[in-house]
């Protein structure tokens, strides 16, 4: 459906490797890569998302994490959090 | 009073015990009083016998009951005539008053009387007269004082031994005293004076007066000093020498002493739990939703939601990647650029080494070079003799006895080869094998393909650095007790192929297979599962590319016995490895390959094979009906090696050719045919001896021969990429660098090295220099270590020079293989745009054509009407234009 089309618009995008929906747990829903990859990669990144939110609420109680991004030197995940759901995506930037 | 001041003056004898605080100077006994006389007070302490009065001021009263305190008015002073300063003076401060008269002034005053406070004292008072003092120091409160007792009013008008006035009595409390004189009594001295006596200080030395006079001109005149020794005068000086003081010599006796100590011992007990490591292991699997689930989820109005909302972001944050990188470091690449800017003008070849020898070298010439690939410093060159064909074929007896060998140099000893190949005949080309570098094999003037195993030496090529002279690990055996002092040491060859199977010309490029190919009997690439090199193709001018395999070939049995009976007649001479035994003389390619020329009847002398990839042929005779070039550069890439690949071949007469050796089967006859070739081009003059794939890009080809060199591309077959124009002298030979993506070396047939560097300029090379007289004849590159980048180069007369490839040659800029690539791709672009103007310009030159033919076709009137009307229309335009000048004025106009 709607959800489809907007999730193989971003895996469309250049140098994208993969993309992952994982729900509030952890637990993937979605996902265009292997298996293992995916819940590593979902677990691995849903804890850090947590804490990366915890961090800034704590800091201000009126702010909140929209986006997460972290660049390695083979690539950059990118993390958008919500309330109930994860958008995780691997990108292999320029070059 | 007239007593106290004398009584100021006596002798102090000690303090007043009574009230110590004043030093009492004489003390009168009374009776049963002893009375200290203050100094300075004027009053003095009565004492009991018995006990002491603790303090003065407390006890005035009762030291001095018989002394009133009274203040007298004027009234009362007119009254008793004892007017201060008329009456009573100071001189004579007492005034003796009747009692009568005192109570006659009570009465009449009465409480206003002066002596109402007294008035039981006056009463009381036994005598017929008062006594009053002036009391002008005020010593008890008031200015006159009542005595109220015959005895200190006796004392006071008699002669005074010991009267005092009492001191001041509580303030602001008069008290009523009677005073009483005291008693004259006769001292009784108890034996206090030698007390006093013990206690006073007196002078007990009798003061010595001096009279010191002097000279009245002395006075205040000046001081002459004089120095005087201190040794002269005895006694002028005291000396206190050190003397060993008996008190502090004491000798220590040394005892042995034992001391033990000694812990206090205590029992003490705990008791801990005891931890042990235990095996323990968890196993755990991550949680996963079923599909349901998935299916569930996916489709919620929640997820549908956050994707919205989220896109946006995400989207956000790929594009900016994909704009540019972040974190990418200007600064660092601005640096290296600079470098690369100011080092070019450094670019130069420096001459490391060259090695020559006479003995061997003499009328040869370098046919092939190739460096070690694993020892530094070893470089192996083979040479052949500078013949040309007649004569070669005039001296063959000669030659047959003086073999050309191939010497190991290394740059340790430039003079005297380390190492001597023995070869059958004169060797073309060879090359170590890359999986191990004892194996050589080489391709010989007739044809053969000659392999050696130069494993024994290998200790000794490592260790060449140590000297020329001293091999002596080395068993003392025929062969090398020949060989003395500096002789290079001399291999036989191993194994030869088969002169039947063989080629029929000279082999003139031979190269092995890397270790992950491999080709089986029928032609087809499989992967290799040894990991060494097993396999070899060859090329030679009778038009066929042979396959040769190391292993022994599972022949048939005839051959074998073949084989055997061979064995058995030769013997192989000693000191020859036997690796190769099993292929010796009876070497047979695995797979030929033929080519045979295009449209030509005859047999062209193939050259050069660039080889992409494998190939897969079936045996032998396959007919190709395209040329076959000679010696190939093979760089296999790292495809799978089960595709089918295309080769590029170039030709002795400057064809070059791109075909594909997929090999297809006829329909009507069965057998395996290749294709055509796809494309021929011929840009080359002369000979094609080089064509060699760039090491950075896999699909770039370069190609040198005659007096150019082209650059080509595989899949752009509109036709080089690059090609430059006609140098002055024929090109003989060229390679890439093995560093830097757009620089390659060509070496001309006047001794010099043209290096060209397609970021710097593209119509002529970069830098020339000049390295021998001769012709060049080979060249290869070889990086040692990131510092040392040789060029080996060999020219005519069979010097081989090593050169050092300067820092900006060898080091390539930061983003030079990327320059290079967009360089080609702009090249192709500029290509296929040529392509396309070609056509557009084709199809304008027929339309001009046909333009000319239609105006061709047109009759003789049409073509003078046409003329009529274009002159009248220009008539109109000139007009026009002469009015806009203003040169014409309405209708005017010039003839």
């Amino acid at each position: 459906a709607e959800v489809e089309e907007t999730l193989k618009r971003i895996q469309a995008h250049k140098g994208v490797i993969g993309t992952i929906v994982v729900n509030a747990e952890g637990i993937p829903i979605r996902t265009t890569l292997d298996n293992s990859t995916t819940v590593q990669y979902a677990g691995l990144l849903h804890q850090l998302t947590m804490k990366a939110r915890s961090t800034v609420r704590d800091i201000d109680p009126q702010n909140d994490l929209t986006f997460l991004r972290i660049r390695s030197k083979k690539h950059e995940i990118m993390v958008a959090p919500d309330k109930e759901y994860l958008l995780i995506v691997i990108q292999n930037p320029c070059e | 009073m007239s007593n106290t001041e004398q009584n100021s003056s006596k002798n102090i004898l000690g303090i007043c015990p009574l009230c110590t605080l004043a030093w009492f100077y004489r003390y009168t006994r009374g009776l049963n009083t002893v009375n200290f006389i203050h100094s300075d007070t004027k009053f003095s302490h009565t004492k009991s016998a018995d006990c002491y009065f603790v303090n003065a001021r407390e006890e005035t009263n009762k030291c001095h009951p018989e002394i009133f305190p009274l203040v007298f008015t004027e009234k009362t002073q007119e009254i008793f005539n004892c007017r201060i300063n008329e009456d009573i003076t100071e001189e004579k401060p007492y005034k003796l008053l009747k009692k009568e008269d005192i109570i006659q002034d009570m009465k009449t005053r009465a409480a206003v009387s002066d002596f109402h406070p007294v008035k039981k004292i006056v009463l009381d008072y036994p005598g017929e007269e008062l006594l009053v003092v002036l009391d002008t120091e005020f010593k008890y409160g008031q200015n006159f004082y009542l005595v109220a007792t015959e005895e200190a009013k006796e004392s006071f008008l008699n002669p005074p031994e010991a009267v005092e006035e009492e001191e001041e009595t509580k303030e602001g409390t008069p008290e009523e005293y009677v005073y009483k004189p005291p008693v004259r009594k006769p001292w009784v001295s108890l034996g206090s004076e030698k007390e006093i006596e013990e206690e006073s200080v007196t002078e007990s030395l009798r003061k010595m007066k001096y009279m010191i006079s002097r000279v009245r001109r002395e006075f205040g005149s000046k001081v002459k000093f004089t120095d005087r020794n201190a040794s002269s005068v005895k006694d002028g000086y005291i000396d206190c020498t050190s003397y060993q003081d008996k008190n502090f010599i004491i000798k220590k006796l040394e005892k042995d002493v034992g001391a033990q100590v000694v812990p206090k011992v205590r029992e003490m007990s705990t008791q801990t739990k005891w931890t042990y490591p235990r095996n323990a292991a968890t196993q755990y699997f991550p949680r996963v939703f079923s599909d349901e689930e998935k299916e569930m989820h996916l489709s919620s109005d929640d997820l549908k939601e956050f994707i919205i909302s989220v896109v946006l972001r995400v989207e956000i944050a790929l594009q900016q990647n994909e704009i540019m990188n972040a974190f990418f470091d200007d600064w660092k690449a601005l640096a290296e650029d600079e470098s690369a800017f100011g080092g070019k003008s450094d670019a130069y070849l420096k001459e490391y080494q060259s090695f020559t020898d006479l003995h061997y070298l003499k009328h040869r010439t370098v046919s092939c070079v190739c460096w070690h690939p694993t020892i530094y410093g070893i470089i192996a060159v083979s040479v052949t003799e500078r013949l040309s064909h007649e004569e070669r074929i005039s001296q063959s007896g000669k030659l047959l006895l003086q073999k050309s060998p191939i010497l190991f140099w290394s740059f340790s000893d430039p003079i005297h080869p380390q190492l001597m190949l023995e070869c059958p005949e004169d060797i073309y080309c060879f090359e170590f094998c890359p999986s191990d570098p004892n194996i050589i094999a080489g391709g010989c003037i007739n044809g053969q393909v000659v392999l050696w195993d130069i494993s024994e030496y290998e200790e000794k090529l490592q260790n060449a650095k140590t000297g020329a002279g001293g091999s002596k690990n080395t068993t003392p055996t025929f062969i090398q007790a020949q060989q003395s002092g500096k002789e290079p040491h001399f291999v036989r060859y191993c194994a030869v192929s088969s002169i039947e199977y063989g080629h029929k010309t000279v082999i003139t490029d031979i190269h092995w297979l890397p270790d992950f190919f491999e080709v089986n009997r029928m032609g087809i690439t499989f992967e290799n599962r040894a990991g060494v090199c097993v396999q070899l193709v060859t090329c030679s001018p009778d038009c066929s590319i042979l396959f040769w395999d190391l292993r022994a070939l599972k022949t048939p049995l005839q051959n074998s016995a073949e084989k055997v009976k061979e064995e058995k007649v030769i013997e192989a001479p000693p000191d020859v490895p036997t690796t190769f035994k099993h292929l010796d003389l009876s070497w047979r390619p695995l797979i030929k390959v033929l080519y045979i020329m295009y449209r030509h009847a005859d047999f062209s002398q193939p050259f050069k094979i660039n080889l992409a990839y494998l190939v897969e042929t079936p045996i032998l005779q396959t007919k190709y009906r395209h040329i076959l070039t000679k010696a190939f550069a093979i760089n296999i890439s790292h495809s799978s090696p089960t595709c089918i690949y295309l080769i590029s071949l170039a030709s002795q007469d400057g064809e070059m050719i791109y075909s594909d050796w997929k090999m297809e089967r006829e329909s009507d006859s069965g057998r395996l045919i290749s294709q055509k070739p796809a494309n021929k081009y011929i840009i080359h003059d002369g000979i094609v001896h080089t064509v060699q794939r760039s090491p950075f890009f896999k699909d770039i080809i370069l190609s040198i021969g005659g007096w150019n060199f082209a650059i080509w591309k595989e899949g752009v077959t509109s036709g080089p990429i690059l090609q430059s124009c006609c140098s002055s002298k024929r090109y003989t030979v060229g390679h890439w660098s093995l560093s830097r993506a757009g620089v390659f070396f060509v070496g001309r047939e006047d001794g010099n090295i043209d290096i060209w560097d397609l970021l710097e300029k593209t119509h002529e090379p970069s830098q020339t220099q000049n390295i021998s007289i001769s012709m060049i004849t080979c060249i290869k590159p070889w990086i040692v270590s990131s510092k040392q980048h040789f060029l080996a180069i060999s020219d005519d007369f069979g010097t081989l020079h090593i050169l050092e490839i300067s820092w900006a040659l060898s080091h390539p800029s930061s983003n030079e293989r990327a320059s290079v690539l967009h360089y080609f791709e702009r090249e192709i672009k500029h290509l296929d745009y040529f392509e396309q103007r070609q056509e557009f310009r084709a199809k304008e030159r027929k339309e001009l054509e046909l333009e000319t033919q239609r105006k061709k076709t047109k009759s003789r009137e049409q073509m003078e009407e046409e003329m009529n009307m274009n002159y009248v229309d220009f008539l109109d335009v000139e007009k026009k234009i002469l009015t806009e000048l203003g040169l014409l004025k309405g209708t005017d106009r010039f003839a």
